[in-house]
């Protein structure tokens, strides 16, 4: 009704998408795959994970990056929260379907669903560090180089529309730990996230 | 005596055939207006216009239940499409994105004038520096990025600020698209019609729309699951859709079914079928007095009154009966010269008076349910009292004859005789007894005897006003208890108003007074706060200069701005946005929703939330604070205490009137009968059948509402010819045969109990408190009665 509105104002494309089982399970795969598998049962194997990120937006539109730094927590099987300290307080927390934004004085809650030009930026982490490869799937061409020590993972969007907001994310790491992620966006926009083991407290 | 019959038969069809037609003409309604004031003040008037025609009563809150997540929104998407191409509808709204392109388009081009931050500061370079700052900042976080591309023409960030003012009310959790309860179980949307909640035509058209829509939707896909997906409905107007097809389905239900009972019952009393047809002639023609008598005097008839047609059944097929067996026993064993008319009409006419006196306890009422429901009562019981004693005489052939009926009279009048035998004192002391322990029970539950909240009297089941609530309250839409309200002569100054009185609720909400409000004024400003806005934006050349020193230190080059140079510029020579600009946008729902309008005053209303759920607010501060920040022309009004005193004011009003029409009852039957005593003989049993049957109520834990009173109002109505009859078998020399009129008095009471015995098995909560009392009442005010009636004149009668 008249809450029509709140933050779904922010759609900018709408796609609707059903969530079809995987196929992609029933073709035959390249030896690749089985490092990739291999990487993903590493991943899956951990419940809680945390990183400190550093991440570069480089924009277009900006004359230079813009940075921001914080911590990435992980707790299986479904939960990210991404936790900016600079430039500015922020939590960002992805479970379920629902990223909830956090902010001094604001809570934004959005349904990825609504949003499947956002889905790219956080389903690719959260899938990656769950070794969820059948979510990754669901979302994504999935193309693995290097090997389990040292490896690169490249996610292409499979719908069309998604696209239009993430041409791909390309994640690198090795064994367990992821170390880069890479989003480029079709304007030639892309953010680069630099993934380091958690200082202990 | 031909020429006198045929008068009185013409009189008598023209009265039927004016009914009929009246009855034919008249207008029914079925919304909840009868529990409505007939006379309100204005903010009653308020409450009432905003039940019944106010943009809430346009909605209609749709779930798809069962089925799978996946399922649930593919079908809420393809119903809602369907439905926004539907001009029945104003507005269809499930959180699609997609349905939000042209609220953003509005919003964006109006953006200036919209946003709460625009002023002269905001312009200023420092102002820009900073807003322009955090633009910067927001497009690190994903959600951020959606704005990437207004960047150049929105670097304040206006669009962001205007969405957050927007949703600073509840919004509901979206999942797949679409939203969803709270617990995710179903898929909800909502839909406000064009037609006015009143118009249950419209709504009915409506709500079938809808169904067609998901049946479309949920049939068209492919996929097995949707088949399993549920639709359910709920809101004022499916509400009261629901309750007319109810109330509907119970008149014509209860009436076929009391109809062939009571008929079963004559039959096999008379035993012939002039007798039966003759004997429902005062029936119908009461009944059709009566509604063509409610058509008249209030120019529309309530469902609600139809539904007491039933009632009726009540006492005038006691009439037609007593008439035949009297009259049968007038021929056969009171010589020529005393006829049925002279013997047993005053008695008949008495009973008929003293129920009029009850019903016409009614006719004060502020309630027009009630109101009609007395004139109803009072015409027909007339009409069906006239009809026995002037036309069925004349229709009666001259062999007419029924069963005798006295040796069944006989068999009742011995077991009376073996109740009798317990003896007079013990009886005597049985019902003192019986009336301490009843009053023993109501004084215990005085407290909650009796039920003052207008929801008792709805036609809708609590399950579905629970229902409704779980569903307004995942909407984000829960039902409003506190408003604010602020009324004017146009819009503009009611705006104006709203946005004063805002000023002043946003400081209880920083104090967590209050959790929140709404506000018309948050989709479209006054025209005075765009004029301000528009006035603080400065000249092309300014904001260039400013712009330039603003990006000192950002990375962001000034040329990349034009596009936000040229639409402050035009939004400087552009109008400012009136009501009508809303028009395609789901704000206008939301917009409407918070203006009422009535015939020369407008009033804004500014919804309060409470500062946690389900706590109360403390309306004192509200006052207070908008007297403090002088918004003289707001009232602070509770819904629910407002109708609930409504209601609460009827009902001890409707006590008040039937006590003092009990009163008149008790003087009319002292004139009547000339002794204290014999009046106290026909009240005692009365008393006791009342005072028994509201004890059983309690003890049953039934809160007793407006409706169980007219229901003891018609014990008393009923009863009174009992105890009329019996009173009259003592007193009078020729008090004819005991044996007949203990077999009329049964089975009239038999049929009586047979008609409101049906109404308690309806599904509407009026009918059943008036079945469940009057049916055991009627029965123990007969038994009562039969008992205390003095016992000598049985054996002189018997002999």
């Amino acid at each position: 009704m008249r809450r029509a509105l709140s933050f779904m104002v922010l759609g900018i494309f709408s796609v609707l998408w059903v969530r079809e089982p995987s196929v992609a399970a029933a073709s035959a795969a390249p030896p690749a795959f089985n490092d990739l598998d291999e990487v993903m049962g590493l991943l899956a194997m951990r419940q809680h994970g945390r990183v400190e990120f550093i991440e570069q937006q480089f924009l277009a539109v900006l004359n230079r990056p813009i940075e921001s730094s914080g911590e990435l927590r992980y707790d299986a099987p479904d939960r990210l929260e991404k936790r900016t300290l600079k430039p500015h307080a922020e939590t960002l927390v992805l479970a379920g379907g629902v990223l909830t934004v956090e902010r001094a004085h604001s809570r934004r809650v959005m349904d990825l669903y609504s949003y499947p030009q956002v889905q790219p930026f956080v389903e690719s982490i959260r899938a990656t560090l769950a070794g969820d490869r059948s979510a990754l799937e669901r979302l994504f061409h999935l193309e693995f180089a290097g090997s389990v020590a040292r490896w690169t993972l490249t996610l292409v969007p499979l719908e069309s529309k998604v696209r239009q907001s993430v041409t791909q994310v390309r994640i690198e790491g090795a064994r367990d730990q992821l170390s880069k992620v890479e989003i480029r966006q079709p304007d030639g926009d892309r953010s680069l996230m630099t993934l380091r083991p958690s200082t202990p407290p | 005596m031909i020429a006198h019959r045929v008068r009185v038969l013409i009189l008598w069809l023209g009265c039927i055939v004016f009914a009929a037609f009246v009855v034919a003409r008249a207008r029914y309604i079925t919304d909840l207006s009868a529990f409505l004031p007939a006379n309100p003040t204005p903010i009653q008037q308020l409450l009432v216009d905003q039940l019944r025609d106010g943009p809430a009563s346009r909605l209609i809150l749709i779930a798809v239940e069962q089925g799978d997540a996946a399922a649930r929104a593919r079908v809420s998407l393809a119903m809602v499409e369907r439905l926004r191409k539907d001009s029945q509808f104003s507005s269809v709204n499930n959180g699609e994105a997609a349905a939000d392109q042209r609220d953003r388009e509005f919003l964006f081009q109006h953006r200036y004038l919209l946003s709460e931050s625009v002023n002269a500061e905001r312009f200023s370079a420092s102002g820009l520096n900073a807003a322009i700052k955090e633009t910067i900042e927001n497009l690190a976080s994903p959600a951020g990025l959606l704005f990437k591309s207004l960047l150049p023409r929105d670097p304040t960030g206006e669009l962001l600020n205007i969405v957050d003012q927007l949703a600073r009310a509840p919004a509901p959790q979206s999942r797949d698209g679409v939203w969803v309860s709270a617990d995710g179980t179903r898929a909800l949307a909502v839909a406000q019609t064009a037609a006015s909640g009143s118009d249950s035509d419209a709504q009915s058209k409506a709500i079938d729309a809808i169904r067609a829509a998901f049946a479309a939707a949920a049939g068209g896909s492919r996929q097995a699951p949707a088949n399993a997906v549920q639709l359910r409905l709920s809101g004022p107007g499916v509400f009261a859709v629901a309750a007319r097809a109810k109330i509907e389905r119970a008149a014509v239900r209860l009436s076929i079914a009391s109809s062939i009972l009571v008929v079963a019952l004559l039959l096999a009393v008379y035993r012939s079928l002039p007798a039966l047809g003759l004997g429902l002639l005062p029936v119908a023609t009461g009944a059709l007095v009566g509604v063509a008598a409610v058509a008249l005097g209030f120019g529309a008839v309530h469902g609600v009154t139809l539904g007491f047609g039933i009632t009726l059944i009540g006492e005038s097929v006691d009439y037609s009966i007593y008439f035949f067996i009297q009259s049968r026993q007038a021929r056969g064993n009171i010589g020529v010269g005393r006829t049925w008319q002279q013997l047993w009409w005053p008695t008949i006419r008495l009973g008929m008076l003293t129920s009029v006196c009850g019903f016409a306890s009614l006719l004060p009422s502020g309630f027009p349910g009630l109101k009609q429901l007395g004139v109803y009562s009072i015409s027909g019981l007339i009409a069906a009292a006239l009809v026995t004693r002037y036309v069925l005489p004349a229709l009666l052939p001259a062999d007419f004859a029924i069963r005798d009926v006295t040796p069944f009279g006989t068999r009742v009048a011995v077991l009376l005789q073996a109740v009798r035998r317990i003896g007079r004192a013990a009886l005597a002391l049985g019902s003192i007894v019986l009336v301490l322990l009843a009053i023993a029970v109501l004084y215990r539950d005085r407290a909650t005897l009796w039920n003052r909240e207008l929801s008792a009297l709805s036609p809708v089941s609590p399950e579905e006003q629970n229902y409704d609530a779980l569903l307004r309250a995942d909407l984000g839409a829960a039902d409003v208890r506190d408003l604010v309200i602020v009324s004017g002569p146009d819009l503009e100054s009611i705006l104006r108003g709203a946005e004063r009185a805002a000023h002043a609720l946003q400081g209880l909400v920083d104090e967590k007074v209050i959790g929140g409000f709404e506000s018309a004024a948050n989709y479209l400003p006054s025209m005075a706060t765009q004029e301000i806005r528009r006035g603080s934006l400065p000249n092309a050349s300014e904001l260039r200069a400013n712009l330039n020193q603003a990006l000192g230190g950002l990375p962001l080059r000034a040329d990349r701005l034009q596009p936000f140079l040229e639409d402050v510029e035009a939004t400087r020579h552009a109008a400012l946005v009136a009501a009508r600009d809303l028009a395609g946008t789901s704000l206008n729902a939301g917009f409407d929703a918070l203006i009422l309008h009535q015939k020369d005053k407008w009033n804004a209303l500014l919804p309060l939330r409470g500062a946690a759920a389900g706590q109360e607010i403390n309306l004192g501060r509200v006052v207070a604070a908008l007297q403090d920040g002088k918004v003289d022309d707001a009232q602070v009004l509770d819904l629910k205490q407002e109708s609930d005193a409504l209601y609460a004011g009827y009902l001890s009003e409707a006590i008040r009137f039937s006590l003092a029409g009990f009163m008149a009852l008790t003087v009319l039957l002292l004139i009547a009968l000339r002794s204290p005593l014999r009046a106290a003989r026909v009240l005692a049993p009365l008393v006791l059948a009342v005072l028994t049957v509201a004890a059983g109520l309690a003890i049953a834990g039934v809160h007793l509402t407006i409706l169980h009173l007219v229901g003891m109002l018609l014990i008393v109505a009923i009863g009174s010819n009992y105890a009329l009859f019996f009173d009259r078998q003592a007193n009078a020399e020729d008090g004819g045969s005991n044996a007949l009129t203990l077999a009329s008095l049964v089975i009239a009471n038999a049929s009586t109990v047979i008609g409101f015995g049906l109404l308690s098995f309806s599904e509407v909560p009026v009918l059943v408190a008036l079945g469940t009392t009057v049916a055991p009442g009627a029965f123990l005010a007969l038994l009562f009665a039969a008992i205390g009636a003095p016992a000598g004149n049985v054996h002189a009668q018997h002999s």
